[in-house]
């Protein structure tokens, strides 16, 4: 069976809540069809409320509704998400204590066609200075799925990242997650070298570094970070006490991202193993191409990733 | 239990009734701005006698209970005005009047700008000019998805904005959205004291006719004098009788009216205010209701 694209899965689960929570609503600025939450505007359509192109709005019609006691879930492209209606989600959302998911798609280099315009490579960095906010970016459909589910039951606002095509499974059904909570996909403790990676497409490129590094005899942990914010510290500690090396891994700009919450962690430590971190260089805009082809060229790739974990334990 | 909807327009002795809150709210904002020494004294001073036909008889509120589960809802967008508001509502009774002379001093319940974190009956944080305006027309989509209230009535959403303030886009965006949803269960009201921070509203960046604006954008909008207590009653039962779209009231008003010293001027946007100010304007103001009353 072929795997789901994601933002259907963000669509049934959301249909599914909203069976469950009549407080469940979806607020769409123009991108209804971009992240397919069309089954949820049939089956409820007077929760489902489409603000067109305008994201401040967006941002503040949600805001809005909960503040009269309703969960929206509001989306747009994650580079509008951020870089635009970020005033608004910090203040009429964040701040005023509020409870609004802000779903960001196509994240990264994921953004493909629609180009260094589109492209979010730094929506974790903006997102992260916001206090108390939750930034999660599931790997697969099952992770998807409690991604949606905890942000419906979390007490405040949470930041979505969403790739909206399919994605590998990685985890089994019912698989329980929580935010905070980094899974290990392969390997354990005392490993020679630990794979940090957050999303969909760099979960599938550490996976895939670690079996070239087993080719060469080095035994690489994956971490599916699941959260960067809050981040799992006492994993991210616990690795840099005993592996070797420690290797983060985004699909976004190095500066304010995983790395540098990765390093904020190890800065607070007298000893620890050395960190490199792979992600668009920190000098480097948006480019347009295919995935593919911007995953290397960013040098977001397994190749990439086992080079670096290489030269940590040289 | 909130309180009932007015029938029909008030009477003379409930317009003396709202005029005697307006003055009392207008001296307790004053005051507590003269206690801190400096403060938003020009678009707080012009929107009182708005918050006061609102507060005292237009919002169907519990006195005993701000956070009444069934209650309308108000949104200060124009978020500098929070010592009026707050003045409001230590005259409703859900703040101590005491708790005034802490305004913007360091643990105060009472910030520059209004926040619903922080004090009791502030139904929106605002200060971000343009983002409350946003928020009320979610709340009134919200109130909307809940159905009538047991009584059959509506909840409705009132939002206040400065004509300053209508120079962010998002007014705009909110605006095109409240007329496309059918939200007539949100009255708005432009405060249009002329001013703004740089300058006349006409210098800085006009915007013209902002009742044609609004009609433009598919709401009902008209203009009345903002510190007439009968117009601002009169206005708000026009809104709420009309069905199938927003209502904004543009408010003619005077900024920091009720200060001689800064009635009608740039400067009394964010303006130093002493005791000695503070009564030189009750004095007139006082003086003024002897002549009225």
């Amino acid at each position: 069976m072929a795997d789901k694209e994601l933002r259907a899965v963000y669509a049934e689960t959301l249909v599914a809540l909203a069976a469950e929570d009549p407080a469940v609503c979806v607020v769409e600025a123009d991108l209804a069809r971009a992240t397919g939450t069309g089954p949820f505007a049939k089956a409820y359509p007077d929760r489902f409320f489409n603000v067109g192109v305008a994201e401040a709005n967006l941002v503040g019609v949600a805001s809005g509704l909960s503040a009269v006691g309703k969960k929206p879930f509001a989306a747009t492209f994650g580079c509008f998400a951020s870089r635009r209606a970020f005033d608004q989600f910090f203040l009429s959302a964040n701040y005023s204590g509020l409870k609004v998911t802000l779903v960001g798609t196509d994240p990264g280099v994921t953004a493909a066609y629609n180009g260094g315009t589109h492209m979010p490579l730094e929506d974790l960095a903006l997102m992260r200075t916001i206090p108390g906010l939750v930034i999660v970016e599931p790997s697969d459909e099952v992770s998807l799925e409690a991604a949606v589910r905890l942000a419906w039951a979390h007490p405040g606002c949470v930041y979505l990242r969403l790739q909206r095509k399919s994605a590998p499974r990685r985890y089994p059904a019912g698989e329980g997650f929580a935010f905070g909570k980094a899974k290990i996909l392969r390997g354990s403790e005392p490993a020679d070298v630990a794979l940090l990676a957050l999303g969909a497409l760099e979960v599938g490129e550490a996976l895939k570094a670690a079996d070239i590094l087993a080719a060469e005899g080095v035994t690489a942990a994956v971490v599916d970070l699941f959260t960067l914010a809050p981040l799992d510290i006492p994993l991210v500690r616990g690795f840099a006490e005993h592996a070797k090396g420690i290797v983060t891994c985004e699909n976004h700009r190095l500066s304010g991202g995983v790395g540098s919450a990765v390093a904020e962690v190890l800065a607070g430590m007298r000893k620890h193993a050395p960190l490199a971190t792979i992600g668009v260089s920190a000098g480097s805009f948006g480019e347009v191409g295919t995935q593919d082809w911007l995953a290397e060229h960013f040098g977001l790739t397994a190749p990439h990733i086992a080079a670096a974990a290489r030269k940590l334990l040289a | 239990m909130i309180r009932t909807a007015p029938q029909g327009p008030a009477t003379r002795a409930e317009l003396v009734e709202l005029g005697s809150r307006a003055l009392s709210i207008r001296l307790a904002c004053l005051e507590s701005l003269a206690t801190l020494g400096v403060g938003h004294i020009g678009g707080a001073m012009s929107v009182v006698e708005a918050l006061a036909v609102l507060y005292f008889r237009h919002l169907r509120i519990d006195t005993g209970n701000p956070k009444a589960p069934d209650r309308d809802l108000f949104v200060l967008s124009k978020g500098h005005a929070g010592p009026a508001l707050y003045a409001t509502l230590a005259e409703v009774g859900y703040i101590p009047r005491a708790l005034l002379a802490t305004l913007n001093k360091g643990g105060t319940s009472l910030p520059s700008h209004a926040d619903r974190r922080l004090t009791p009956g502030v139904d929106m944080t605002t200060g971000s000019l343009g983002q409350g305006f946003s928020a009320a027309v979610g709340m009134a989509l919200g109130l909307r998805m809940d159905g009538q209230r047991a009584d059959g009535s509506a909840r409705r959403c009132f939002a206040l904005i400065g004509d300053g303030e209508s120079d962010e886009g998002q007014i705009w965006e909110a605006a095109a959205c409240a007329a496309h949803y059918k939200l007539d269960n949100l009255t708005a009201f432009t405060d249009a004291n002329g001013f703004q921070i740089d300058g006349s509203t006409d210098e800085v960046q006009g915007l013209r006719d902002l009742s044609a604006k609004w009609e433009a954008f598919g709401w009902l909008s008209f203009t009345i004098e903002g510190h007439d207590l009968a117009a601002l009653d009169a206005a708000i039962l026009r809104a709420e009788a009309e069905k199938g779209r927003p209502t904004m009231i543009i408010l003619r008003t005077i900024k920091a009216k009720g200060v001689p010293r800064l009635e009608g001027k740039v400067e009394s946007h964010n303006a130093p205010f002493t005791m000695a100010d503070f009564e030189a304007s009750r004095a007139a103001l006082l003086g003024q209701e002897a002549v009225h009353g």
